[in-house]
């Protein structure tokens, strides 16, 4: 949208080119801050209001369907983890319901927002997909790489800080360093294939949308649509891959194993 | 896709957030009134099983009390049977003995009217005889006349 024709790798450059605030590490983006709120305060919105007039007697559909998300959710939790769940299931359903937001963003038309904001609030760059800004997964992988570590002492107090030293190869001293290397490898993997999974999925997925749009308008809905209905299996199973993993990380953690 | 440190640090404080959000005002309602409806359906399902039970319970003790009414019904219609067949017999018995009581009474009133009649017969033909013997007193000797007399006489004895 910045010039008047642009080229097609104008085009697809521009969007995937995210809103940016500020200098070096500290650039902000104002886009994925933005719809990751709007659509985390949908999720609690929803949920919230449900959950005040939640009735143990016949359930409206809303809450029948946010039961359904719940106990789907509880049912996961429960096969996956098994400490206390009062922190784990909630956190695993605001991973769920929030990734599963972020991906949905993708399914809306990819010029619409962009050419909303920038004839309404000027902007020049907008993207609505935080998960596909690369951003938004490390945030949330980032998060539940503390967690793990946070569950790990919860779980076996000063003992994780010994496993660490001590496995997978062994006890003697002289294996202390490598032990340790080798598990701070692993530990770090945990959160960076966690965000790059989501993220690889749903920017493959969002470059194909914007590549489709390059096509004449007469024939992209064939590909569009059919895109979009694939996406609808893509979108809750990254979300879906996002919390199980969690689960587990956080069960290996906090578990002897 | 640059790597933007501030995007990433809001994210993280944010979902914190929301998973605090979460913790504290949503899940806990909504794993309540799971939990409570799941309740309620167990206690609907054990009444209904126990409403069951109780149906099959009276349903047995119905056909039971039905069995007894119908024994006892058979019973007393027996007892009944057997009492009119009592009663009969006794009737038809008393009934004999009447009968016989009464035939034996008219035969002998029977032969008691015979006997007086025979006795009467006796003596209106010694009545006769005198009578005839009179009237051929008095008519004197005719053998033809006596031979008629003779003759009436005969037949009326």
């Amino acid at each position: 949208m910045a010039s008047e024709l642009p080229t097609p790798t104008e085009y697809v450059v521009h969007h995937l080119t995210n809103l940016s605030v500020g200098e070096g590490v500290w650039t902000f983006h104002p886009d994925t801050i933005v719809v990751s709120l709007l659509t985390g305060f949908l999720f609690i919105g929803v949920f919230w209001a449900v959950a005040r007039k939640a009735t143990a007697g016949v359930p409206g559909k809303l809450q029948s369907f946010v039961e359904l998300v719940v106990e789907f959710i509880d049912d996961q939790v429960k096969g996956g983890f098994h400490g206390p769940r009062a922190f784990v299931a909630p956190l695993a359903l605001t991973i769920f319901v929030w990734v599963l937001l972020w991906n949905l963003m993708d399914l809306v038309p990819v010029d619409w927002v962009p050419y909303f904001t920038w004839k309404v609030f000027g902007l020049e760059y907008t993207r609505i997909v935080p998960s596909a800004d690369i951003n938004a997964p490390f945030g949330l992988s980032i998060s539940v790489l503390l967690l793990i570590i946070f569950y790990g002492f919860k779980g076996k107090g000063l003992g994780y800080l010994k496993e660490l030293v001590t496995h997978p190869f062994g006890s003697n001293p002289l294996l202390w360093i490598p032990n340790l290397v080798l598990n701070i490898v692993e530990l770090l993997a945990k959160p960076l294939s966690l965000a790059l999974r989501l993220f690889g999925n749903l920017y493959a997925a969002e470059l194909i949308f914007v590549l489709i749009a390059l096509l004449p308008a007469w024939i992209q809905f064939v590909p569009g649509g059919a895109w979009a209905v694939y996406h609808i299996l893509v979108v809750p199973l990254q979300a879906f891959i996002f919390m199980t993993l969690t689960i587990v990380y956080l069960s290996l953690a906090y578990e002897e194993h | 896709m640059e790597v933007s440190l501030g995007t990433l640090i809001a994210q993280g404080i944010t979902f914190f957030i929301f998973v605090y959000v979460t913790m504290k005002y949503v899940w806990p309602p909504i794993m309540q009134a799971i939990v409570d409806r799941r309740e309620k359906i167990a206690d609907g399902l054990a009444a209904a099983e126990r409403g069951k039970t109780e149906l099959e319970k009276a349903g047995a003790r119905v056909e039971d009390l039905l069995r007894d009414a119908r024994s006892q019904a058979q019973e007393i219609v027996e007892q009944a049977n057997r009492r009119a067949n009592s009663i009969l017999e006794e009737a038809r018995s008393e009934g004999q003995k009447q009968r016989d009581r009464q035939l034996a009474t008219a035969q002998a009133e029977i032969e008691q009217e015979v006997s007086k009649a025979r006795e009467e017969l006796r003596s209106q033909v010694a009545l006769i005889a005198v009578a005839g013997a009179e009237r051929i007193l008095a008519r004197e000797i005719d053998a033809k006349a006596h031979q008629d007399l003779l003759q009436q006489l005969a037949t009326e004895i």
